[in-house]
């Protein structure tokens, strides 16, 4: 296994600690901890398989099974282009071609400065505004190429 | 405060009501996950500062509620007034004022913030006579528009735990499953399994534990009816599966959300917070001596956990992967033990379906579809949105009356629905009567209720394609026939799109269809041929042209297709400006020229273009126009 960056493993305790030490609250668990990390750390995989007694295999197993999880770190600023049929028919694919102009990366990657990581999604059930691209929080409906300058400048703020 | 007994309930909901009837006027804003994205949330706060700034919540008794989806997404945010049923859209928060001094002082319509009918350019005030709302019958999505989602007492003022009040203290378990069989109602989800036929058959299974489920992993790609009732109207839900729960004895429940759905799980959640503070969920419920509670489980992003035996997997922290199915989950489900497990909408319906009796319900749609059904209706279509129908209403009426017809009035191709286990319908069925029956003999299926409208510009290869590298992506990969089937296929239609099809493919196709029908696990698999085969039978002339011809007939698979400008541009320069790649030349007011080596073959100057003056023909001509 490659070299992790050591994280602070006090945030893995706090989030073990809320729920019960059961093989069901794996899912849920990984959930609050790449919340919390951006990702899901090695060692802290170690930890959640440790405490939860489910076997390291198994923690590793679920964690690429399912799309939310990353074992690598991501952007500050994820960028969800939904690619679900609506949005496929009225041009999502374009929108994805300019974002790997404009930042350089494909879906699935991540900027080298960790700003920005550009993900593909399969509808996120917005379909009557699309095509649909989702910047941090905020949704843009009816997104074109042509404005997606102005979507990377002000979808990384907090809005809701 | 805890409500302990059926005339507690009774009172609390006269209470609700008479509050309800107390406020003279109201300004509903849509705060759905569509209007949200447009600004709903600035607009709701716009009309609350106004009214408290002016007094008017005393002065002439106005309210402002946030409401969930209005399903009118595209024209958002929406905001409708009460009582008079004027409806605005695109409303922008820095208006409010304007709104307030003009529409609700001065009783004075702004016509700008009209709805427009692109039939015929009209602009229409009144809500219920707009066609995209009038022509509908809403029964799981009743309360969604009209009630604040986060407000119990709202929602009980419009009939929410009417339905529940009425089974726990004037049924018993095995009435509640008579009524819900008289309604005939069937699963929302997909296949259409008769609801009460699962719970008898999870009720008579040997054990004193079992599970109620509810599948909000709403995963096929254009439908997003779950989504909206989870956010609009989560006490619908939580009353029909503490319904269900009576009915079947159990006392566990869990929703499974899709990850994708972050408001969903907000709004379920304080649904569920209220609902146990009022004694509607936990122990005793409503003095019943009934005990029954929910729990939340977010999904992991997987579109497999859709199906029941992965959900089940998932709930227990498990990867989501199905499992053959010998014995049913309704015997043996979630952690081995009974289980039901109901789309949102199936349980959105029945608390309905228990409050106005089962005949109710079967009195709308056809002989063996009983009730309304909810579609997204979305794609190249004007009026995008959530609706619900009786069963049994046309594709036409659903397509051309309600969704206003084919966006830019381009002709009609297909309409795709149920997802990627689906199919695409033609045009010549168009007269098609929407039921489960029906779809399915159209090669299709009802799915979650997406309807995608496709027109002369979408490439029915590129179409399943596109499903076919849906699913090979979300295939769990457990059996061989699903994960290497949809992997052969998908790169037979690499080579279709690009140019390297070959005389045989189609037959192969067929051939790898049979036997992913035949061998799959689960419907994941023996459904992923449905979109494969329901464009072959319907547009097998298409798939003959991208191999004989090396040419995509409606301009889209970019390795076949080049576009050319034509005489008649006016020299607008809107597509030079649209052009990602610069490859088109030309001053305003002049001709302009396409650059065939910089050109992608993108289309997004024949999008933008006023005139129609852009065309497509098949790349192999221009090989020939060089060679000449």
């Amino acid at each position: 296994m490659a070299e992790q960056p050591c994280v602070d493993l006090s945030k893995t305790e706090a989030i073990l600690g809320s729920y019960p030490h059961e093989e069901p609250s794996l899912i849920q668990v990984l959930q609050d901890v790449h919340r919390a990390y951006n990702y899901l750390p090695c060692d802290v995989l170690v930890r959640v398989a440790e405490v939860l007694e489910v076997p390291l295999a198994k923690v590793f197993s679920v964690s690429t099974f399912y799309k939310a999880f990353s074992l690598e770190p991501q952007g500050d600023t994820i960028i969800k282009v939904c690619t679900g049929t609506a949005c496929h028919i009225r041009g999502a694919g374009q929108l994805v071609e300019e974002l790997e102009r404009k930042l350089g990366i494909g879906a699935g990657e991540t900027t080298e400065d960790l700003k920005f990581t550009v993900k593909t999604v399969n509808c996120v059930g917005a379909c009557a505004m699309a095509p649909v691209m989702i910047v941090g929080e905020k949704y843009w409906g009816g997104a074109k190429p042509a404005r997606m300058s102005r979507y990377l400048a002000e979808g990384g703020s907090d809005e809701n | 405060m805890r409500i302990e007994s059926k005339d507690q309930f009774a009172a609390f909901q006269a209470q609700a009501r008479e509050r309800e009837a107390g406020r003279k006027k109201r300004v509903l804003v849509c705060c759905g996950t569509g209007c949200l994205a447009t600004g709903a949330r600035e607009v709701a706060e716009a009309f609350a500062y106004e009214i408290a700034e002016r007094g008017l919540d005393v002065e002439i008794g106005l309210g402002v509620k946030s409401t969930g989806c209005h399903g009118f997404c595209e024209r958002g945010p929406l905001v409708v007034f009460q009582p008079e049923g004027l409806l605005y859209t695109k409303v922008q928060a820095k208006r409010v004022p304007e709104i307030v001094e003009k529409t609700i002082l001065g009783g004075e319509i702004i016509p700008g913030l009209l709805y427009k009918n692109p039939a015929d350019n009209e602009r229409i005030p009144a809500y219920e006579e707009i066609p995209f709302y009038k022509n509908q019958v809403r029964v799981a999505m009743r309360n969604i528009g009209r009630i604040d989602p986060t407000d119990l007492t709202d929602a009980v003022a419009h009939d929410a735990y009417a339905g529940l009040a009425k089974a726990l203290f004037e049924m018993t378990p095995d009435e509640v499953l008579d009524e819900v069989e008289t309604s005939g109602q069937r699963g929302r989800g997909g296949a259409g399994f008769y609801t009460a036929r699962k719970w008898r058959s999870c009720k008579a299974a040997p054990g004193d534990r079992r599970f109620v489920l509810c599948n909000g992993d709403e995963g096929d790609p254009g439908a997003f009816k779950d989504r909206s009732i989870m956010e609009g109207d989560p006490h619908s839900v939580l009353e029909g599966m503490i319904i269900g729960a009576y009915a079947l004895g159990a006392h566990d429940g869990y929703i499974y959300v899709r990850d994708e759905y972050p408001l969903a799980v907000v709004n379920l959640q304080a649904a569920i917070v209220e609902a146990r503070k009022a004694g509607l969920l936990g122990e005793n419920i409503l003095g019943s001596g009934f005990d029954f509670d929910i729990r939340i489980s977010r999904g992991g992003g997987a579109f497999v956990c859709g199906e029941s035996s992965a959900l089940m997997r998932s709930l227990a922290g498990k990867t989501g992967e199905p499992r053959a199915k010998y014995v049913h989950s309704t015997e043996k489900g979630l952690f081995d033990l009974p289980t039901v497990l109901n789309n949102v909408e199936t349980w959105a319906g029945i608390g309905a379906i228990i409050h106005h009796g089962g005949a109710w319900f079967a009195s709308m749609g056809t002989a063996r579809s009983k009730g309304t059904k909810a579609f997204s209706l979305v794609g190249k279509v004007k009026n995008t949105g959530l609706i619900e129908l009786p069963m049994g209403t046309t594709l036409r009426h659903i397509i051309y009356d309600i969704g206003g017809g084919v966006l830019k009035d381009r002709p009609f191709k297909a309409v795709q629905t149920g997802g990627p286990s689906g199919g695409c319908i033609p045009e010549n069925l168009l007269d098609l009567p929407v039921d489960y029956e029906r779809l399915t003999e159209a090669g299709s299926m009802m799915g979650s209720g997406g309807m995608i409208v496709m027109d002369d510009r979408t490439c029915m290869v590129d179409v399943a394609r596109y499903f076919l590298a849906f699913l090979t992506e979300e295939s769990c990969g457990k059996c061989v026939p699903c994960r290497e089937g949809l992997k052969q296929m998908l790169g037979i239609f690499d080579a279709l799109v690009e140019g390297r099809g070959r005389q045989g493919d189609i037959e192969r196709i067929e051939t790898l269809a049979a036997g992913m029908q035949l061998g799959s696990l689960c419907e994941l698999g023996k459904s992923a041929p449905n979109p494969v085969l329901s464009t072959l039978k319907y547009f097998r002339s298409e798939y003959e042209a991208h191999i004989a011809d090396r040419a995509c007939p409606a301009g889209i698979c970019r390795d076949l297709t080049a576009f050319e400008i034509m005489d008649d541009c006016d020299g607008c320069h809107v597509c030079f400006k649209a052009c990602p790649t610069n490859a088109i030349e030309g001053t305003i007011k002049e001709l302009h020229v396409i650059h065939h080596d910089l050109c992608i073959s993108c289309g997004a100057c024949l999008d933008v273009c006023p005139t129609d003056s852009i065309r497509t023909f098949p790349k192999i001509e221009l090989a020939v126009r060089e060679v000449v």
